[in-house]
Order: C-alpha cells, then sequence, then structure tokens
C-alpha cells in the first residue's frame, strides 16, 4: 500500500496535462499561509482582485461584506478567518476567487478571498488519496482529498461541504491537520 | 418521429388551470334553474379541452374523470339532463379536484386523494340516473352493467370488434387500441371470422380482419368505449360482459343498494373534506401531499419555472423602444467616432443623453409592465371563497367586485392573496351577522362585502369592506385587559383599541373554529403586507361595518429611497415610511432608566434608534443631538432613526441578498448605486425589532 502510493508521486507533470479523460479533473490551487489548496476548476466563474466591499451588519468576521458583480449581490468570505488563521493585510496578489456551489440544493456564487492563485492541475482521480481520520470532534468532510503536484501536497477542498457548513475546525486543529498531513507520507499512511 | 411532448406541458398546465378557473367562475355565476347555454357550453369546452390535452399528454387519470364531467355536461348542454344544483356542487368539487391533480402533475408526485374515487362514484351514479324521457337501451344496460361491475369488481368483458375494411387508412391502428385494451386489464386477442378476398383481389392498404377480445378489467364500459372512439363510426363494435366470480351473483344486488345509500354519506364526507382544505388555506398542497409517499415528495423539489402570460401590445411597445434606443444609440455612436468634438456636435451629445435617458426610463416602465397582471386575478377566487364559506356559516352575502382591471405585480399579488383570503374569512366570520340578526337590526338580510382596488399615486389600494357588524370595542378591551396588554384604568381611543387587533396573539374569537381563531391572527396578516412594504388600515363603525385598507407599492422591485449615511456606510430607507427627518434639541432628549432614548417630537414621544448601535459600526454622530433623526413609520407607530447624513433620493433596484447569501436582520435587500457599489437597505420593522422597543410607548406614557 504505502509502495503504491509512493510510486505514483513523479506522475504529475506540472500544468495541464492533455489528456482529459474522465478519470481526472482540472483543479485551481491556490496559496493561503504557505498551503496549497485546490478547488474544481468547473467551480470556479472567475478571479477577481481585491476590491472593497459593502460591510453586512452584525455579519460573523469572515464575511468581509458583498460587491457588485455585475449586477449580482455577491457575499465574499476570507479563508483565513473561515479557518481561523492569523489574518494578513489585503496586498497586490490578494484575490478574491468566485465560485458556485450548491448548498442546500441552491446554487449560490460566494467569492473567496485567498493569499494567491497558484497553477491549474490535471489530477487522475486515481492519485486521491483519502484525507486521513483525525477521530471524532473533527469534521473533514470538507476535504476532498490529498494529491501531490510538483512534489508538494495539495489539500483538494470540497467547495460545497466547505462554503456550505456551518461549523469548520478552529484554527489549532486545522494547523495540526495541515502539520500532519506535511509529514513524511509514511506516516500519514500509517496514522 | 418521437416528439417530446414534456416541452409544452407547461402550457398545457397553465391553459387547464385557466380552463378549471373559467368553468369555475361560470359554475359560481350560474342560475342553476334556468341555466344559461353559453355558460354551459363554455364549462363543457374547457372539460373537453383538459380531456383532449390530458389524453394527448398521456395523464390517463385527469383524462379518465374529465371525460366523466364531459358526458355528464354533454348531457346538460343537449337538453338530456336537467340541471340541478347537485350537479353545481358536484362539478365545483371536481374543479377543486383537478386543481389539485394539476399540482400533483406539476410535481411530478403521485395523486392519490379519496376524493378522486368518491366523486368518479357520485359521476357514475349520476349518469347512471338516466336522463330525461329519451334514454337508449345502450345507455340503460351500460348502466346497469358499471353498477354490476362495481359491486364486484372485475368483469370478463367480450369484445367483437369489427373492423371496417377502411380503417387502416384513415390512420387507425387496432394494434395501437388493442395495447391501450391491454394496459385496463388482461387481454386476450383471437382472430374472428373474416372474409378474405382472393389473393390477387387484395388492396393492401385495406382491412379485411374482425377480431374477437377478450378482456378482463374493472374499469367502466365507459372507458372500454374509449379506446375505440375515433373508430367507432366506421366499425361495428359489440361489448357484452359477464361477472367474473358468478357464486356472488345473488350478494351483488343487495350490494347496489347498500351502496347507494351510503353515497350520499359519502357526499357529505367529501363536503367536509372540502371544508378543511379550504379553511387550511395556505396549507392546502402541504394535505393533499401528505398522502403521497415521501420519496415522492423529494422529487418534487424540481425547480418550478413560474411564466407569464403578456399580451401582445406590451411586447410590441417594448419592441417598439429597443428600436428607439438603437437609433440613440447610433446616433451618440457617431458623435464618438468624431475626431474632434466643436460646439455643435456637443449640443447633439447631450440631446442624445437627454433622449437615452427618456428611452432608458421609458423602457423600464414597461418592462415594469409586463409584469403587471390584472388584480382580477387574485379577485377570482373569492367568489367562490365567499360562497363556500357563506354557506358553511349559513350566512348570506353578496359580494361585490370592483376595480378588477387595477394592474398590479404578479409578485406583489401572489403574496397579498393569503392576507387578503384572512380578511374576507375574518369579515364572514366576524362581521356579517346571521340573517336573522340583521333583519333584527333592521338590515338586509344579505349581508355585502366589497372588494375594490385602485390606484393612489405609486401605489395600489386594496379595499375589504364589510356592512356587518363592525369592531366591539368594549369586547376587545376587555380582552387586551385581560391579556395584559392595557393597563385595567387605561383608556383608550377607539381608534387605538382596533389597532389592537393587530397584536400578536390577539383574538377575540371565544371559540377556536375552523375558520378563524388558530393562531394566524391580524398580526400575520399586517407581517406579510409590511414584508411588501405596504401598510394596513382600519376604520370599524358598530353595527355599519368595516373596511381595511391595504396600501401596497405597486412592484417589488424598484423603491423609492433616501439614501442616508452611517459612519462610511451607505444605506437606503424607503421613501415610504419616512415621516420627516430633523435635528433634535438636546431639551426634547429625555433618556429612560433602562438605557432606551426618547425624542420629543411636538406632543408625541418617539422612542429612537440608532442604527450604528444595531449594526455595530462606528459613526460619527453617537449622540441623539449630534446626528439626525429620521421618523419613521414602523407597523403604524412612529420610531426615529439616528443616523449621520442624509444624502440624495432616488429610485433603486431591489436586489436580494438571500440568492447568494443569507437572510439579514433589519435589512430587506441590496442595490446598486450609480458608482456600482452596493448599499444595503433598511428594513424598518426589522430594525425596531431587532432594537427591541417595541413596548417602549407604553412606558412612557
Amino acid at each position: 500500500m504505502t509502495e503504491q502510493i509512493q510510486n505514483e508521486q513523479p506522475q504529475h507533470d506540472h500544468g495541464i496535462k492533455q489528456d482529459n479523460d474522465e478519470d481526472s479533473q482540472q483543479y485551481l490551487t491556490f496559496i493561503m499561509a504557505n498551503e496549497e489548496y485546490g478547488v474544481e476548476i468547473l467551480s470556479v466563474q472567475e478571479i477577481r482582485g481585491w476590491e472593497s466591499t459593502t460591510v453586512i451588519p452584525n455579519a460573523p468576521s469572515h464575511v468581509k461584506g458583498v460587491i457588485n458583480l455585475r449586477g449580482t449581490i455577491v457575499p465574499i468570505i476570507d479563508l483565513r478567518q473561515r479557518f481561523g488563521i492569523e489574518v494578513l493585510d489585503y496586498g497586490a496578489t490578494t484575490v478574491v476567487i468566485v465560485v458556485k456551489v450548491a448548498i442546500a440544493n441552491e446554487h449560490k456564487v460566494i467569492g473567496i478571498v485567498v493569499d494567491a492563485v497558484s497553477d491549474v492541475f490535471s489530477v487522475n482521480n486515481d492519485d486521491v488519496r483519502e484525507a486521513p481520520n483525525f477521530g471524532e470532534g473533527t469534521d473533514l468532510s470538507f476535504i476532498k482529498g490529498l494529491t501531490n503536484a510538483s512534489d508538494k501536497m495539495v489539500i483538494l477542498l470540497d467547495i460545497n461541504m466547505l462554503l456550505g457548513s456551518e461549523v469548520l475546525p478552529e484554527a489549532e486543529q486545522l494547523s495540526n491537520l495541515i502539520n500532519t498531513l506535511d509529514a513524511p507520507q509514511q506516516q500519514v499512511v500509517n496514522a | 418521429m418521437e416528439i417530446d411532448l414534456s416541452q409544452f406541458s407547461q402550457v398545457f398546465f397553465e391553459e387547464s388551470l385557466e380552463g378549471l378557473d373559467a368553468m369555475e367562475s361560470e359554475l359560481l355565476n350560474l342560475d342553476v334553474n334556468n341555466p344559461d347555454d353559453e355558460a354551459i357550453n363554455t364549462i363543457f369546452r374547457a372539460a373537453h379541452s383538459i380531456k383532449g390535452g390530458s389524453a394527448t399528454f398521456g395523464f390517463s387519470q385527469v383524462a379518465n374523470y374529465t371525460h366523466l364531467l364531459e358526458t355528464l355536461l354533454d348531457e346538460i348542454r343537449d337538453g338530456r339532463r336537467q340541471m340541478t344544483s347537485e350537479h353545481q356542487d358536484i362539478l365545483l368539487l371536481s374543479v377543486d379536484l383537478l386543481r389539485n391533480m394539476f399540482d400533483a402533475l406539476m410535481r411530478k408526485i403521485d395523486f392519490d386523494d379519496p376524493l378522486l374515487a368518491q366523486l368518479e362514484k357520485q359521476f357514475t351514479m349520476e349518469l347512471e340516473k338516466g336522463t330525461q324521457g329519451s334514454e337508449t337501451a345502450e345507455v340503460d344496460s351500460s348502466s346497469e352493467i358499471t353498477t354490476e361491475q362495481e359491486a364486484s369488481g372485475l368483469l370478463l368483458w367480450s369484445i367483437d370488434f369489427q373492423a371496417g375494411i377502411d380503417i387502416l387508412r384513415c390512420g387507425n391502428d387496432p394494434y395501437l387500441m388493442f395495447n391501450e385494451l391491454r394496459q385496463l386489464g388482461e387481454l386476450s386477442v383471437n382472430l374472428a371470422e373474416h372474409t378474405s378476398p382472393e389473393f390477387n383481389d387484395i388492396d393492401p392498404e385495406a382491412c379485411y380482419l374482425n377480431w374477437q377480445l377478450e378482456l378482463i378489467t374493472d374499469q367502466p364500459l365507459e372507458r372500454l368505449k374509449e379506446v375505440f372512439e375515433w373508430v367507432e363510426d366506421e366499425c361495428t363494435i359489440n361489448f357484452s360482459s359477464n361477472p367474473l366470480i358468478n357464486e356472488n351473483q345473488d350478494d351483488e344486488l343487495s350490494n347496489i343498494e347498500s351502496t347507494q345509500g351510503t353515497i350520499t354519506q359519502e357526499l357529505q364526507g367529501s363536503e367536509a373534506v372540502q371544508a378543511d382544505i379550504e379553511s387550511n388555506g395556505a396549507d392546502e398542497t402541504k394535505t393533499s401531499n401528505q398522502g403521497s409517499k415521501p420519496k415522492a415528495v423529494s422529487q418534487a423539489k424540481t425547480p418550478e419555472t413560474s411564466s407569464i402570460r403578456v399580451s401582445i401590445d406590451k411586447i410590441d411597445l417594448l419592441i417598439n423602444m429597443v428600436g428607439e434606443l438603437v437609433i440613440t444609440q447610433a446616433m451618440l455612436g457617431q458623435i464618438g467616432q468624431q475626431e474632434k468634438i466643436d460646439e455643435e456636435s456637443l449640443i447633439s451629445l447631450k440631446q442624445g443623453l437627454e433622449q437615452l435617458a427618456t428611452h432608458t426610463r421609458d423602457l423600464q416602465e414597461s418592462v415594469m409592465q409586463i409584469r403587471m397582471l390584472p388584480i382580477s386575478f387574485a379577485f377570482n377566487r373569492f367568489p367562490r371563497l365567499v360562497r363556500d364559506i357563506g354557506q358553511q356559516l349559513g350566512k348570506k352575502v353578496n359580494l361585490v367586485l370592483k376595480g378588477e382591471d387595477t394592474e398590479l405585480d404578479k409578485t406583489v399579488m401572489e403574496k397579498i392573496v393569503d392576507p387578503m383570503v384572512h380578511l374576507v374569512r375574518n369579515s364572514l366570520d366576524h362581521g356579517l351577522e346571521t340573517p336573522e340578526e340583521r333583519l333584527a337590526k333592521g338590515k338586509s338580510e344579505v349581508g355585502t362585502i366589497t372588494l375594490n382596488a385602485f390606484h393612489q399615486g405609486g401605489s395600489i389600494i386594496i379595499e375589504i369592506i364589510d356592512d356587518g357588524a363592525g369592531l366591539d370595542t368594549d369586547r376587545i378591551l376587555n380582552k387586551a385587559r385581560e391579556k395584559g396588554l392595557v393597563g385595567l384604568e387605561e383608556e383608550l381611543s377607539t381608534e387605538a383599541i382596533h389597532k389592537l387587533i393587530f397584536k400578536p396573539g390577539f383574538s377575540t374569537a371565544d371559540s377556536v373554529s375552523d375558520l378563524s381563531g388558530r393562531g394566524v391572527g391580524m398580526d400575520v396578516v399586517r407581517r406579510n403586507i409590511n414584508e411588501l412594504n405596504g401598510s394596513i388600515e382600519l376604520k370599524s363603525t358598530q353595527d355599519k361595518g368595516s373596511r381595511f385598507t391595504i396600501r401596497l407599492p405597486l412592484t417589488l422591485a424598484i423603491l423609492d429611497g433616501q439614501l442616508v449615511r452611517v459612519g462610511q456606510h451607505i444605506y437606503v430607507v424607503p421613501l415610504v415610511s419616512i415621516h420627516e427627518s430633523l435635528q433634535v434639541e438636546p431639551s426634547k432628549i429625555n433618556r429612560l432608566s433602562d438605557g432606551h432614548e426618547l425624542i420629543q417630537l411636538r406632543n408625541e414621544y418617539l422612542p429612537v434608534i440608532k442604527v450604528y448601535q444595531e449594526f455595530c459600526h462606528t459613526s460619527d454622530a453617537r449622540e441623539i443631538k449630534d446626528g439626525l433623526v429620521m421618523v419613521v413609520d414602523s407597523n403604524n407607530e412612529k420610531i426615529g432613526l439616528l443616523v449621520d447624513e442624509l444624502l440624495s433620493q432616488q429610485q433603486v433596484v431591489i436586489k436580494s441578498l438571500e440568492d447568494n447569501y443569507n437572510r439579514v436582520p433589519g435589512v430587506s435587500g441590496a442595490t446598486i448605486l450609480g458608482d456600482g457599489t452596493v448599499a444595503l437597505i433598511i428594513d424598518v420593522t426589522g430594525l425596531v425589532s431587532m432594537a427591541g422597543i417595541t413596548n417602549m410607548k407604553e412606558h412612557a406614557a
């Protein structure tokens, strides 16, 4: 089992694979707190720079407000704050990824603020490992799986679960999680 | 070639529902003793086209049922049967039933209502009763058979089918008919004796065959005949039947009699069911769904596409306007291409921009016009409602509808119907007296309820007027004192007492009846109307009657707004709810012990909401004396809102925050300002309830 996973590592080329069959999906990756995350490219509507928002009264702190996206009112959510990671000042590379999500059978358009956009990968479904089990109390349903791209681990997010769920792990849990995921592959598999 | 019919089914549903509406209104207007031929024809045509359409689309349940209606109506139309009030009742119940059937079809769930079987039985009984005098022997025998079959269930039918020689040439295929029969029960098809010509004389397009069919089914003869409906002129078809279970035959006769005895009871039962459905009002669909399987209900979540029928005039106008807009755009484009802009072209540029502004405004208005429907769409349900409830309560009512052509936005219309139903029901139940009481008071025995709609400024006014007893102020006051809403010693003006009925949890009904006192009170009515940015007023005179006046904006899409600044944030306050804005002298500000502040405005004390506090913003004006107080109306009470600055007034297009986000307390929606930024629209009533100052006035008094 361990071997198999290790063998598969180098198969990923940086960039988009040409053979786009049904078994593989493309992911847009972005950076946040030095970690690389991926969201399915089909759920991404557009990528925008940061612009000031209209604040929603009494909204949770991770909801930065709403913007006018060509006539549609779109809420903007800071993913760092959502995860409880230390907040950065928004800079030149700060981007808003506008995603289409299905929450409770309704389609919504939501913007997420991330540190920077990284790349687009084609990931073979067979190469997606399940997120390890961290025991009860840690809901990881928003993590679709883990994969490797250019020797770096990418956490593939299930955007519907991420934005639809009320409870997300706290900063501490999340950093624990990321540390564990970052640890050598063998450890993860054995955990 | 296979044609996907489902793409047309939406249109069919709409047409059928319209047909049902027409049937209903004709039935209600019908003078049973002397029915108008044209009315009967209209009802018949509606039933006929629903039957035809539903058969085409394969909605056999509807087709089978409307066939019964059609048969009955056909006999009435031909004068073979005298219209009775029972017919009127059963036809009205059928209209409701069909509406529910269509509702189920649209949600793609199974329709399963015991009422269907009951009404079907009633119809069969009614049809069996025979027509006046000139019955054909066939009808007689078929009715006998149907009765027999009802008692025993399955019958063995022998059908002698002698197809005409031209049947294939006319495009009829016996195979398809047999297939249809096969769906009704167990079918065996045998080739009967036939004469075929010499081989050389055979015409390949002719049909020389006859069949002997045997079908075991529980379907009535009518249904079997329907299969052969298209070919009955050219073919000879004989039906004969034998009960499948012979030993029960003796019992059957007695069964028939007992069935007849129970039918009337069932009719009463079905009426009770009906009344139940009616009284549940909005819950109607839910109730009828409860019978169906839970799986089917989850399927019902498929998105409902709602559509609108627009008169072609409105579309033509729109097309004209777009044409003019294109011309203006071309003109402006030409100016834009000029290398140098001199004074002359500057003038035409200005002209062009002015034109553009006019066209945009016109276009906006015409697009809004498309959503406008005459209020008769909402009024139409009331004759039926009033008839049914009037009957139930034993009250004589005359319903008058005025201003039915007044146009109203479709979404507003959809939302105003429920509050109106509630008000009309209240008028019938509490307002109007019984005929005896009315006579004793020297009024006419028949009460009048008037629904009136008209435009006033940018609003639509809907009035619900009755000439009943009016509100009993003493009783309301006693009730309010009982509930602690009003202090024991406190004296209130008549107007103030009338306002009490809008308080949550207030009901004057002594006992909970089907119609009222189930907790869905006037407070909900008022809340629903407030949610539409409207208001409701009440005038009532004892023994003369009551008048409810609902004032609504014409559309929910556009709003006249006052832009205000709170700190760095810009909000829109609906202009309709603003009375005035003022700076308050420090001497006119009173602080209550619980921290709330009141301002004295002429002879009134008004509570003040600090908007920045409720919304957790920072602001320039932290104290009332430093800012502006906007006096707004919330639930017919004046409240002050503390803001920093008044900006411009403008029309804003309302956008939903809920589409992509959630409902936000104190905010009713969002809009996009001229510079492309988003501003939130303040929901005054919501803000007041957030601030929790509903009872402040009582404290102050």
